[in-house]
């Protein structure tokens, strides 16, 4: 077995040894560009950012206004346009593409901002969660007195119940939080926080067990015999090689992530109700859902599509940080 | 090993203890109140008498010892006492009598056992008549995803990008981002409502006793089997094709490969094996949770087993309720991690916990 | 079919049941099934003040009297109700007698008698007890049983409503044997009792899984010949209203649902599964937002955050705006009622100005004229003429240099978070900005003193919830006006009187009202307290709210009742074939 994250392009293929040397990221970007599946899913991943983020400043409807007066009977619950083609009586109209809800909010405003919402905070949370199980995983399975506490905090983790949990931070943190980052940006740090804290335990037991194979292999007794510090090992042999968990935890972490803000902001610990988010406008609609399928159909979607492109990424990244595969 | 077993099942008391006491500060800091969900007609002074009935005017330590006192000692003796009088056994054993009850005793001598604040009904009685129900249904998504989710995640990683990779990874993915509170109503509107196939609503008090009865017994269940499943399967069978790609790049399988052994025994001995540790790692994070229920998709079909007695008893801020399912909960972890470790140095004998 | 149910419902509400109106065997019709999204958790009233608790058992132990669904007081298990006129309430209305109705018998065989009765007043009144229906026996100093089947009770003071002990779904009455052992804090450990009464109603449990199923059989005791038309209930709970509205008028799984909190058109498009349909019934249930008297700044000290502090009947520490005739009324004036309506209630709801809505008497009709109409325009000149006006051009309106900002706050509901964002807008076009936020219904219900975010503490502006009272009489209902009735630190945040209204004419003229005896005289006042409080900006009243619940169409001789508990008169329900 040879170590696996080193630059070992000349070994591999042997006719590359006489190009001058590339740097380790220039192979990296090579290899996920061949990969099909990565390059579509981040293409994706990057177009709903774009539509999400920058769509809103060319569109014209706000997603929070409600119309009044004689308006609100005319542009509540429009169907959107493409209803037309099989009932051409429908309430539509290409002002409000994809319709509007029960109080004529325009969906596709409320899907661009629910967007902007979802993805900060799933990507962040998701990132915070996966931060702390790889690094409680890999202290836990190489550093052998670690173990036990880290992994009894663990279970301890696993423990708790989440309601009480969030109702005791909600009350303790709020206050300060808005305090200090405003009435959005608090909640967004407390949300992100509690989500990445309440989520971190599974990774962190995956990595901890292959750590724990890992550190018994070859390659790792290699290097600490030959005097490599603790620190490298962890991060040039070990840290690569659990990789392909990390990226399945991060792809099943996002979508958690988005579904548990949802549920967060729905019993109150959230956003204000009339911040529209992915996982609440599902949440919301699902009590009409034969009447208006279009209103489960949009924000159940951009969930599933933003998860599967994130797995392709994930997919890609694997494989080109993967030398085993890299070279082929 | 069995050292190591010895050395976690001791430290595992202390460990215990700690989380019972951390889950009752927890829930005793949460803001709540048990008598919140009574309608709003009834005035604060009798709210106020409601709650001295309950036992929340003693101090926090009293209420957490006594807490300790009825499920470490009196909860056992009650069950000591129906494994001798009334479980299948109990022929063999001779008859005992260790819990006094207080209903018309002297509440001096007699026992309290966990009482939740809603039901003013043992605690533990309750959870073994939701047991049942849990098992069947989640118990049986487990095995049906574990099921499913292991030769799946196999065949994935074995050809992977093929068109079975591919839709594997679309309705896998696809199946964990749709929430149980959507998918479940989904298939009630399809299934029940259209096509009228299977009842919406589970039926807790229904027997078992012929091929009818079974019959209908697995009726009402497909459907939250079907949605707790697909979750199971999709989580498992990522984890599955993950770990499996790892391995099927290794060296040994090419050893394996070039010593002449068929294709089978190198990928379902030689590379299964030596993936199965992160898929260990999930289903053993998974089984508590089979006991715990799932607590949307309970409530959806009404299957009303331990994850609907939990999140109502949270609601309800039943602190007794809570503490004792969550401790039970909290038991079942430390011992299915344990489980897990173990099982790692079995698939991999090189990993040494002395 | 009309006839055979008018026959019926003549038959329920006299109490006669001569075998005549018997249409055949006691249990023909064989099961049926009800559903209540909110599962009952024990079946003894008097250990939880539950509505679904109160309901379910409501079906196996009665009351002396109850209500019908018009609010009228109706004999059950007694021969009349008293009345001064008949000489069974005394002229200075400090005792009342029942008479037993003879040859009522528990369903365990026993003869019922008026020790029961008696019995039930000394279970509930026990101090260790935490008797949740404390209340109905409010002034009972004690109950005489000269005889099996008197029942004389006897009130510290006159009580011009005599009709709170053993009236009404609340407070039904339990036999004395069974729950003998079980006074004060023995209740809790009687089980067996709590989860299956002995009773004299129609059924009798069988099997009773807390939070989960009930299953009854009818009472072969039953004082009724042929009665009831069912065998055995299935009484299921849990879920949610949606799929509880579902079982009954799609899929036809279940009979009755109970109180289905949906908007209309989730209702109508279930009825389209035509297997079932809603009915609804009017209580005073009133949806309504509370204005703050007292300042909520985030940046006051705890001792003076929404705290009350009353000096000879003036509020020391008033709100910067909301106690401005101008502000309120415009706030008033903006809203569009009969649009609430339509979004959030539907046939379950009515558009109304006043606190004390129903019954008819008590309703007043002072803002009638300008309820119904929503008036942006109106509101925008009141709150010009006022002075009241944007000085710095950022759209809102100032009070002496304070933006009229507004954090508005509610239980999470889906209909309420529509009214918020409707509401919201339409503030927002007379120049009022306004904060949304929802929390958690068993937190903000909740009377937690360290939470700061109950509808005690109201750590808001506004905030908007329902609420009503049992039985017919609102005076005390109207007693959440009075000045010392406010929640504040000293009383643990512990009080009904949530928006700190405070009025010394209030407060004397609810003193004559608990000194009035005549219905008419009372009427008045209570009508008068009403307009005072809307008047004077201690609520905005929004929606007078039904309750709203379903039957399949097999299911007969259901009548929603609202006064008192919906299952009332489940031993005349029938299967329609």
């Amino acid at each position: 077995m040879t170590e696996p994250a080193a630059p070992s392009a000349e070994t591999l293929a042997p006719e590359l040894a006489t190009r001058p040397p590339r740097s380790q990221w220039r192979d990296v970007w090579d290899q996920f560009k061949k990969h099909r599946g990565a390059l579509v899913g981040a293409v994706i991943f990057v177009s709903i950012f774009a539509a999400v983020f920058v769509g809103p400043l060319f569109y014209p409807h706000d997603a929070q206004y409600v119309p009044t007066g004689r308006d609100f009977i005319r542009l509540r619950d429009m169907r959107p346009v493409y209803v037309l083609l099989w009932d051409p009586g429908a309430k539509a109209d290409w002002s409000h593409p994809l319709g509007t809800d029960n109080i004529g909010r325009d969906a596709l405003a409320r899907m661009m901002m629910g967007g902007q919402v979802s993805l900060t905070v799933g990507l962040a949370a998701m990132a915070l969660s996966l931060l702390l199980g790889t690094f409680i995983g890999v202290l836990a399975g190489y550093f052998r007195r670690l173990d036990g506490p880290l992994m009894r905090l663990t279970d301890l983790f696993l423990a708790l119940p989440l309601l009480p949990l969030l109702l005791v931070a909600v009350l303790l943190f709020r206050e300060p939080l808005k305090a200090a980052f405003g009435v959005e940006g608090g909640i967004f740090v407390l949300i992100v926080t509690l989500v990445g804290i309440t989520s971190w335990m599974q990774t962190a037991r995956i990595v901890r067990g292959d750590v724990l194979a890992l550190k018994e292999r070859e390659f790792v007794l290699a290097a600490r015999s030959i005097g490599t510090p603790s620190r490298r090992i962890v991060l040039r042999h070990i840290l690569p090689n659990v990789l392909s968990p990390i990226m399945v935890s991060a792809t099943l972490g996002i979508a958690t992530a988005i579904i548990t803000e949802s549920a967060l902001s729905f019993l109150g610990f959230g956003f204000p109700p009339d911040f529209p988010t992915w996982g609440r406008l599902l949440n919301d609609s699902v009590d009409r859902m034969t009447l208006y399928p279009e209103r489960v159909l949009w924000p159940g979607l951009a969930i599933s599509i933003t998860v599967l492109a994130v797995n392709y990424i994930g997919d890609g990244l694997r494989d080109a940080l993967d030398p085993r595969i890299r070279g082929r | 090993m069995l050292n190591y077993t010895i050395r976690r099942l001791i430290l595992a008391v202390p460990t215990l203890l700690f989380i019972a006491l951390t889950i009752f500060l927890l829930l005793e800091l949460a803001p709540g109140d048990p008598v919140a969900h009574m309608p709003l007609t009834i005035p604060p002074e009798v709210r106020e008498l409601m709650r001295k009935a309950l036992g929340l005017g003693e101090p926090v330590h009293i209420r957490f010892w006594k807490w300790l006192v009825q499920f470490f000692w009196v909860e056992p003796q009650v069950f000591i006492d129906w494994l001798t009088t009334k479980s299948a056994i109990a022929g063999i054993l001779p008859d005992t009598q260790f819990y006094v009850s207080c209903a018309g005793g002297d509440l001096a001598t007699c026992d309290a056992r966990i009482l939740s604040w809603q039901f003013r009904s043992p605690v533990m009685d309750i959870v073994l008549q939701r047991l049942p129900q849990t098992l069947w249904v989640v118990g049986t998504a487990y095995l049906v995803a574990i099921v499913i989710a292991i030769p799946v995640g196999v065949y994935s990683a074995y050809r992977q990008y093929s068109w079975f990779d591919n839709a594997g990874t679309f309705i896998t993915m696809v199946g964990f981002s749709v929430p149980p509170f959507f998918s479940g109503v989904l298939v009630i509107v399809i299934f029940s409502v259209q096509l009228g196939w299977f009842p919406s609503i589970y039926d807790t008090t229904h027997r078992v006793t012929d091929w009818d009865s079974f019959v209908f017994q697995l009726r009402q269940m497909v459907m939250p089997v079907m949605v707790l499943a697909l979750q199971i399967t999709s989580q498992i069978s990522r984890f599955m094709r993950a770990s499996m790609l790892d391995n099927l790049n290794q060296d040994y399988v090419r050893t394996a490969r070039a010593k002449g052994m068929t294709e089978p025994t190198v990928v379902l001995v030689h590379v299964l094996r030596n993936s199965m540790i992160p898929v260990v790692t999930v289903i053993a994070l998974g089984i508590p949770s089979i006991f715990g229920g799932a607590i949307i998709t309970e409530q959806v079909f009404k299957v009303n087993g331990i994850g609907e007695m939990l999140i109502k008893a949270i609601e309800a801020n039943d602190i007794p309720t809570v503490q004792t399912l969550t401790f039970i909960f909290a038991v079942l972890i430390v011992v299915f991690n344990l489980i897990a470790d173990l099982l790692y140095g079995i698939l991999d004998p090189r990993i040494r916990y002395d | 079919m009309t006839v055979r149910r008018t026959l019926f419902g003549a038959a329920a509400l006299l109490a006669l049941a001569p075998m005549a109106f018997a249409a055949g065997e006691r249990g023909r019709d064989g099961e049926v099934r009800i559903i209540y999204w909110q599962a009952p958790s024990i079946l003894n009233p008097f250990l939880s003040g539950g509505t679904k608790d109160v309901e379910a058992a409501s079906m196996i132990i009665e009351p002396l009297a109850r209500y019908d669904e018009n609010g009228n007081l109706v004999p059950w298990l007694v021969e009349e109700i008293p009345t001064v006129a008949n000489g069974g309430v005394s002229a200075d209305l400090r005792q009342i007698t029942w008479k037993i109705k003879p040859g009522i018998v528990w369903s365990d065989g026993t003869p019922f008698t008026s020790a029961d009765v008696k019995f039930t007043w000394e279970y509930c009144s026990h101090p260790e007890g935490g008797c949740a229906q404390l209340t109905k026996f409010e002034g009972v100093t004690s109950v005489e049983t000269p005889d099996d089947l008197t029942v004389i009770v006897n009130f510290d003071k006159p009580m011009p409503n005599p009709y709170g002990p053993f009236v009404g779904g609340e407070s039904p009455i339990i036999q004395k044997a069974q729950f003998e052992n079980c006074v004060g804090a023995r209740a809790p450990e009687c089980t067996d009792a709590n989860f299956a009464p002995i009773g004299t109603g129609p059924f009798k449990v069988v099997e009773f899984r807390p939070n989960d199923v009930i299953r009854m059989v009818a009472n072969e005791n039953y004082r009724e010949e042929g009665k009831p038309a069912f065998a055995t209930v299935l009484f299921k709970g849990g879920g949610d209203a949606t799929a509880a509205g579902r079982a009954v008028m799609e899929t036809g799984e279940f009979d009755y649902a109970w109180n289905l909190q949906l908007a209309p058109d989730v209702i109508a498009e279930m009825e389209k599964g035509g297997k079932g349909k809603p009915i609804a019934g009017f209580g005073p249930l009133v949806e309504r937002i509370m204005l703050n008297n007292t300042n909520p700044d985030p940046s006051l000290p705890p001792e003076l955050r929404s705290v009350s502090i009353i000096e000879n009947y003036e509020q020391k520490n008033p709100h910067p705006f909301l106690r401005d005739p101008a502000v309120y009324k415009a706030m008033s004036m903006a809203i569009d009622r009969p649009l609430l309506v339509e979004i959030g209630y539907g046939q379950a709801g009515k558009v109304t100005c006043n606190w004390v809505p129903a019954p008819e008497i008590y309703n007043s009709h002072t803002f009638d004229a300008t309820c119904g109409v929503q008036d942006i325009a109106g509101a925008n000149k009141l709150l010009d003429d006022a002075g009241i006006v944007d000085t710095d051009g950022d759209g809102i309106r100032e009070k002496n240099g304070v933006p009229l900002k507004i954090l508005y706050q509610t239980s999470t509901n889906a209909v309420r978070q529509d009214f918020q964002a409707l509401i919201k807008q339409w503030w927002s076009e007379i120049g009022i900005e306004t904060e949304l936020r929802n929390i958690n219904a068993s937190v903000f219900f909740g009377g937690d003193p360290g939470s700061p975010d109950t509808f005690q503490k109201f750590y808001a502006d506004v905030q908007m919830y329902a609420n009503t009272f049992n039985g017919t009489d609102p005076q005390a209902y109207l007693a959440n006006g009075l000045c010392d009735k406010a929640p504040r630190p000293e009383t643990q945040w512990q009080g009904e009187n949530i928006s700190r209204f405070c009025m010394k004419e209030y407060d004397e003229l609810w003193k004559k009202l608990s000194e009035t005896a005549d219905i008419e005289e009372r009427a008045a006042i209570a009508r008068q307290l009403n307009d005072m409080a809307v008047e004077n900006g201690m609520m905005i009243p929004l929606v007078h709210r039904g309750r709203l619940s379903a039957h399949s169409n097999t299911l007969g001789g259901v009548k929603l009742n609202v006064w008192d508990s919906e299952l009332w008169n489940v031993a005349d329900w029938y299967r329609i074939k």
